[in-house]
């Protein structure tokens, strides 16, 4: 099915696309066709840049199962470092 | 038997008059042919639907599949304009309507061509199809698998189209509508609530479900794809073609 469901997070970070290193701007997560991934329906995630046009673009296609081990994995890694290391506004 | 046929990129006038890239195919004879407006499925524009296209032509067939994503990306490789059409929401329904209305214009101006002219999509397509053959005159119009033609839409599902199932007392014309009998979306009796609201509007329609198949079976790239199923679908949609779209 075309579940036609969409979720836009606003990001910052870079990305490696087909042309290179590119600032990120959008994460856009849906359940839905994939173009490659070789399943009916996979967890969809585009990181994108808009401003840079339509190729601006790191996607992944994963399985539900990938996507939450995927969640768990950044949870654990963030979980291990100092709080807020990582963040836009790292602690003084 | 000649069957020459010629396929390329063009332009032609969609919705608002914009200026949007197609994909056609038209077989090298003097006609007159019947036209088929390919409608792409939401992963875009893409080398499975432009080969629809072409088989289209190799039927005998005037075919072209408009490129619904033009606007927002224009000269994108078909995934990454699904994409960012996507991020900005889909595609307009009104908008659709007017982008088929320019395919089906450009079809029946085609100096081969005897005017009649039918249209075609697979999921979201299906829908789409139906959606175009209720605001335009046609003379076929295929659904194959479309989601949410008819149907309710699951509690917490932020879908951001709508049924149209209410739209089936205007269709212009005869409708097939091709479904696996395994699909969810849409499922058997979102299939069957179609029928009856077709049969309430006295309209002519014919379809046919196919057992062990699901969501997407024509598609021989995917997990899902039915030879059987998929080898007679297209028998079914090109005789319904050759009865409606016929000289």
């Amino acid at each position: 099915m075309c579940t036609y469901l969409t979720e836009l997070a606003e990001i910052q970070g870079s990305g490696k696309s087909a042309t290179g290193y590119i600032p990120l701007t959008t994460a856009m997560v849906c359940v839905d066709h994939p173009q490659h991934a070789p399943f009916e329906h996979t967890v969809n995630i585009d990181f994108l840049n808009p401003d840079l046009g339509p190729s601006a673009r790191v996607a992944v296609e994963l399985t539900e199962e990938s996507a939450l081990a995927l969640i768990e994995a950044i949870r654990a890694a963030l979980a291990a470092a100092p709080p807020g290391l990582a963040s836009a506004q790292p602690p003084a | 038997m000649y069957d020459a046929m010629l396929a390329e990129t063009i332009t032609l006038t969609g919705h608002s008059g914009d200026t949007i890239e197609a994909y056609s195919a038209r077989p090298l004879t003097a006609g007159p042919l019947g036209g088929v407006v390919v409608i792409h499925h939401m992963p875009g524009y893409d080398e499975g639907t432009k080969e629809m296209v072409r088989r289209f032509a190799a039927e005998g067939f005037n075919a072209v599949c408009p490129n619904l994503y033009t606007r927002e990306a224009p000269g994108a490789s078909p995934d990454d304009a699904s994409a960012t059409a996507r991020a900005l929401g889909g595609v307009p329904d009104e908008r659709l309507v007017g982008d088929v209305a320019g395919a089906a214009a450009y079809l029946r101006g085609l100096s081969s061509s005897n005017g009649r002219v039918g249209t075609i999509g697979h999921c979201s397509g299906g829908r789409q199809s139906f959606l175009a053959a209720a605001h335009l005159e046609l003379q076929a119009a295929v659904d194959c698998y479309g989601a949410f033609v008819t149907g309710t839409v699951p509690e917490g599902f932020p879908l951001q189209v709508q049924p149209i199932g209410h739209l089936a007392a205007d269709l212009s014309c005869p409708l097939l509508g091709i479904f696996g009998a395994d699909d969810k979306y849409p499922s058997p009796e979102a299939v069957a609530e179609l029928e009856e609201l077709l049969k309430a509007a006295g309209k002519e329609y014919e379809f046919h479900s196919y057992e062990d198949a699901g969501h997407g079976f024509f598609a021989v790239d995917r997990p899902g794809y039915r030879p059987q199923a998929a080898t007679d679908g297209w028998t079914k949609i090109l005789d319904f073609y050759r009865r409606h779209l016929g000289a």
